[in-house]
């Protein structure tokens, strides 16, 4: 296993289509890295130029100490699974896992053996001789999951790996991916535009947009503390509450009277925005102590929780999440608290956290 | 190629597969349909069929007035005569017979080795102007090959291709290879890069990983695009009559119609020849007539 080393990674199509603009990433040796992100913001394309598929306009990528750039993805390496899984469908399964390992000349008690451990840990014991059309997108999954491990890589790509299955066997495999990283010791990078694979699988994720990072961190930190607005709005569902908020008298005050308090080092004279989880929030009886005057424009019931969104002092869509035993209808008065900690605040014009 | 397609297509057994739908209609929907099917039917096999009866009754029959429809001795002769020689040894036809096979095999296989990886190059790669170059391609197939004889024949001169089987060769690659590229493309286009890709990951260089997952991928796209080259270049009559003139140069289609004219015709002969000339073509499409169809109704159908 290694790391993976991406500096000022930059692309352009021959079509003219800047798909990565300026990417920088240290992967470290074990890691399970996501990269989160929107369709279109480059996701698949670093994932290729790092695998050797596409050829970068400028910028250097290192497989641990290796400088790749110039080598032929034969030589990087490294095992990509693919959303579409690319499983060769002329072959049986027990042919597609030992089909990396030929191409390897190694000898063949040793394929077999490989192929067996692959097959033990993904559990393909009964899908061996059938072909890639006899199985289901699930059990394609594990045989492309198989076949990125007999190889032991230095590294494993997974592009998207689990678009295809459903929710309940999407939720089974990140379980199983995610065990047999931590079991395997795998330095992995995994792409998704999923915001829960992304915070439930990965160690660090970084989240792309429009061709450039926004934020690296832990899943924690990039939850508590998004590095801009699009990172607030991305994450989180419902997303982050962002109130305009002005600095008076060493609080946060917003327009509707909700008080916050300031985090240090607030610059002065600029237009900011106060980003508040809807968990941070709780609405109360009218008139509640340190609650500000509201009123129910929605309620969502999700069965373990209710989503109310709310009218506060003319934002109409602040959104609290409650309870299910808080109950108020729609159209009721309330009383609109906050209870989290220090906000982060972003300025306007930037759009950058500042605090 | 149009003709071909059509031919393609009538070869499959698209009777037994009419949904029910279309056999609904009334009573009398369906006798004008089977008396208009029927006609039709007898309009385009009479031919044919006049042309087998023909090339198996003896002579005396086949200038019979009236013409005898039933009751004709059936004799072989005439296709001894397509094959051997009235003073023994091989006959002229059977070595433009051979001259066929020997142009339209090596015309198809020059053009899809050609055209496939160059199919599957514009299929793959960012290829500068990509679409005009496939337009171009294709353009050169507008024009009727009758336009370019007259060229060719005098280039050919200059180089010494002219009455030399070569030189037919090259000129049915010539017409093959775009057509053969315009509809490889679509096989390679249906064939996900991922295989590749995946291929190369796990070791294999790109021409490596083409060769061995893609290629096996498309030969169904392969026989159908070969089959449609070799019709074409078993069929053609115009460059062959202009290009070549002598009997052991000369493909089957000059040859045959070289049979009718001067004093007598011997229209039994005529006839064998071209039953054995229709033959092979027939057999083969209908070899391959689940890849034609495959290759006929590419892209009709999305996955
Ligand atoms: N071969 C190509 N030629 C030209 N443009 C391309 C090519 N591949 C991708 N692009 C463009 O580059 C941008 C980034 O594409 P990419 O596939 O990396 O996005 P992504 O983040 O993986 O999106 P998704 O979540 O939809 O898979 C897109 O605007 C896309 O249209
Ligand atoms: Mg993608």
């Amino acid at each position: 296993m290694a790391g993976i080393e991406v500096t000022a990674l930059h692309k352009r199509y021959p079509d003219g289509t800047v798909a990565v603009d300026h990417v920088d990433l240290s992967i470290g040796d074990g890691e399970l890295f996501v990269m989160l992100g929107p369709s279109g913001c480059g996701k698949t394309t670093t994932l290729r130029a790092i695998a050797g598929l596409e050829r970068q306009t400028a910028g250097d990528i290192r497989i641990g100490e290796t400088l790749v750039n110039d080598l032929p993805p034969a030589e990087r390496d490294i095992a990509m699974v693919f959303q579409f899984y690319a499983l060769y469908p002329h072959l049986k399964t027990r042919d597609n896992l030992a089909f990396p390992l030929r191409a390897e000349g190694l000898p063949k008690p040793e394929v077999h053996e490989r192929v067996n451990e692959a097959a033990r840990l993904m559990r393909l014991g009964p899908l061996m001789d059938r072909r890639p059309r006899q199985l289901s997108g699930g059990e394609q999954q594990r045989v492309a999951l198989a076949r990125a491990l007999v190889r032991r890589p230095r590294a494993f790509l997974m592009d998207e790996p689990l678009t295809n299955l459903d929710a309940e066997l999407r939720a089974d495999m990140r379980t199983e991916i995610k065990h047999l990283q931590g079991e395997l010791g795998a330095t992995m990078v995994y792409v998704t535009h999923d915001q829960v694979e992304a915070m439930s699988l990965g160690h660090r994720i970084a989240i792309l947009n429009k061709g450039r990072v926004e934020q690296i961190g832990t899943p924690l930190e990039v939850y508590d503390r998004p590095a801009s607005l699009f990172c607030a709005a991305f994450i989180g569902s419902p997303p982050m509450n962002l109130i305009e908020v002005e600095v008076a008298d060493g609080k946060l005050r917003s327009q509707g009277g909700l008080v916050l308090t300031p985090p240090p080092g607030l610059p002065r004279d600029r237009r900011l925005v106060a980003g508040v989880r809807p968990e941070a929030l709780e609405v109360a009886e009218p008139g509640a102590e340190e609650s500000v005057p509201a009123r129910v424009v929605s309620v969502e019931w999700l069965g373990d929780e209710i989503i109310y969104v709310v009218d506060h002092g003319g934002q109409r869509d602040v959104r609290v999440r409650m309870p299910p035993t808080v109950r108020f209808a729609t159209d009721a008065k309330v009383g609109l608290r906050h209870t989290g900690g220090t906000p982060a605040v972003y300025d306007v014009s930037t759009e950058e956290l500042v605090a | 190629m149009a003709v071909s397609v059509d031919e393609a297509v009538a070869t499959g057994p698209a009777r037994d597969h009419t949904p029910p739908a279309r056999r609904r209609g009334g009573r009398g929907r369906s006798v004008l349909e089977v008396a208009l099917l029927t006609l039709l039917a007898v309009v385009m096999l009479f031919p044919v069929l006049w042309m087998i009866e023909t090339s198996i009754k003896e002579n005396r029959d086949v200038y019979a007035i009236p013409a005898k429809f039933f009751d004709f001795t059936i004799t072989l002769d005439h296709y001894r005569d397509v094959f051997v020689d009235p003073d023994g040894g091989r006959s002229a036809l059977s070595v433009s017979f051979l001259n066929s096979v020997v142009v339209a095999g090596a015309s198809t296989v020059l053009a899809t080795v050609l055209g496939v990886p160059a199919a599957w190059a514009y299929s793959r790669f960012a290829v500068k102007a990509k679409k005009d170059q496939l337009f171009f391609i294709l353009s050169t197939r507008f024009m009727p090959p009758v336009v370019v004889v007259i060229p060719i024949f005098l280039m050919y001169r200059q180089v010494g291709l002219i009455d030399n089987k070569l030189g037919l060769i090259l000129i049915y690659s010539a017409f093959n290879v775009p057509f053969t590229i315009w509809m490889m493309k679509g096989f390679v286009d249906e064939v996900p890069a991922e295989y590749e890709d995946a291929a190369m990951l796990d070791g294999y260089t790109r021409l490596q990983a083409f060769r061995r997952f893609t290629l096996p991928l498309l030969v169904p796209g392969i026989a159908a695009t070969a089959v449609f080259a070799l019709i074409f270049s078993w069929n053609e009559f115009v460059f062959a009559t202009f290009l070549t003139s002598s009997d052991d140069v000369r493909t089957a289609p000059p040859a045959i119609a070289g049979l009718i004219g001067g004093t007598t015709t011997d229209w039994g002969l005529v006839a064998a020849a071209s039953v054995v000339f229709a033959l092979p073509v027939l057999v083969f499409a209908y070899l391959v007539r689940k890849h034609l169809i495959a290759g006929v109704t590419l892209g009709a159908v999305r996955r």
